[in-house]
């Protein structure tokens, strides 16, 4: 019975120990839309916030976070992020969406003016099959100046 | 993809952690970053995992670095690790993974392994039975096979302190970024001359002279991503290159 925080909510649902944190948001809590693509830590598609840091929630077990803060795409706050993702068209199918505007939240928090190479490196950890990246740098750079 | 069942343990204290370690079918977890993903694909099937990231007692100090202490807070640790940390994994992948977790993995690739390596580190391990320190230069013995006992726990992994006189410098290169090596380098530059670790290329880290490179001195390793001639090519270039920027780079 992990007891944890996720989207600011007090969590207690049962939980074995082999459940990933990823299939406990999603099939667990219903919270579909941290989206899982290759369940071992790759494409990056299922990053959420862990105690304000990006994880990849399947490389996360749930029971180890008991007494931690989650936050997942359903809990960040529509901002200047989702403004230039839209402006730049920095989305199209969307699968991979989720888990970069997690990484990014945690990202600008730490680093607010950062170049181009940084954002880069930050995207290095996701997988985008559509976009070829370039609106999606556009949109961070943008979101960090704004 | 789902793990096979386990057991998991967070244990209060490093010795409920050692004790329960000695079990048969016992495994630590960290960061998990390598651990999960092998669990995820069935690789890996502890019967007990014990999670040890939480003990106050593995949090170590300064260059004797826990157990406990995520590849994220590495920073200025050691102007080496400054220059490998951003080709360790991925930013969403060192906020979780720990330093002493990447050692026990021992993945041939590694570039904090082959960190640990150049600078003549050491490793301490624990376990019910007592303490010992292995030097980094014979914990790595194949790959993911190090000197470390089943019922032993990577307490720390300890750094010699920086030299201000010599040049550090570290390059590699992968096919993306963040993906495993295909060659990595770490030098030292330093008064009693050049260390230039190789990883990526044999089984394990191997340390050369940086002043008389041999290439073919490396049992080096083919695979799907490059051949074996390809990685010795990549040592006679690349680790070249490695050594002259750690020389440049010397007080």
């Amino acid at each position: 019975m992990p007891r944890m925080t996720v989207n600011g909510e007090a969590v207690d649902a049962a939980a074995e120990p082999r459940l990933l944190l990823s299939d406990f948001l999603r099939h667990t809590l219903g919270l579909t839309g941290t989206h899982v693509g290759c369940e071992h830590g790759v494409c990056g598609a299922c990053t959420v916030l862990i105690d304000g840091r990006p994880a990849r929630s399947c490389l996360a077990l749930a029971v180890q976070c008991e007494g931690a803060e989650v936050v997942t795409v359903e809990g960040l706050e529509e901002g200047v992020l989702h403004a230039a993702f839209r402006r730049h068209f920095a989305l199209q199918c969307g699968f991979c969406t989720a888990g970069i505007l997690m990484s990014l939240t945690a990202f600008l928090r730490e680093t607010p003016r950062p170049t181009e190479r940084e954002v880069r490196e930050v995207l290095s950890g996701h997988l985008c099959r559509c976009t070829g990246y370039t609106p999606i740098v556009a949109a961070a750079l943008d979101a960090a100046d704004a | 993809m789902k793990p096979a069942p386990f057991d998991y343990l967070r244990p209060a204290s490093l010795g409920e952690a050692l004790e329960a370690l000695a079990s048969d079918g016992a495994m630590a977890l960290a960061g998990g970053q390598s651990l999960i993903a092998m669990l995820n694909m069935r690789l890996a099937r502890p019967d007990l995992l014990v999670d040890i990231v939480h003990l106050p007692e593995l949090r170590g100090r300064g260059l004797r670095v826990g157990a406990a202490v995520r590849q994220a807070e590495l920073a200025g640790l050691h102007p080496l690790i400054d220059r490998a940390l951003p080709h360790v994994g991925h930013y969403q992948t060192r906020s979780r993974s720990t330093f002493c977790g990447s050692v026990a993995h021992a993945d041939p690739a590694a570039e904090l392994p082959l960190c640990v390596v150049a600078l003549g580190g050491r490793v301490h391990l624990a376990s019910a039975r007592g303490e010992r320190t292995v030097e980094a230069a014979a914990f790595f013995e194949g790959p993911l096979m190090t000197a470390r006992e089943e019922d032993e726990l990577i307490a720390a992994v300890e750094l010699p302190p920086p030299d201000p006189r010599a040049g550090y410098a570290f390059r590699e290169v992968a096919l993306r970024h963040g993906d495993f090596a295909l060659a990595a380098f770490a030098a030292v530059a330093d008064a009693d001359g050049v260390r230039l670790a190789v990883g990526g290329v044999a089984d394990t880290p191997v340390v050369l002279d940086g002043l008389a490179i041999d290439p073919d001195a490396i049992d080096a390793r083919d695979d799907f991503h490059a051949d074996a001639a390809y990685r010795r090519r990549l040592v006679d270039r690349v680790g070249r290159a490695t050594v002259e920027e750690a020389l440049a780079c010397r007080a």
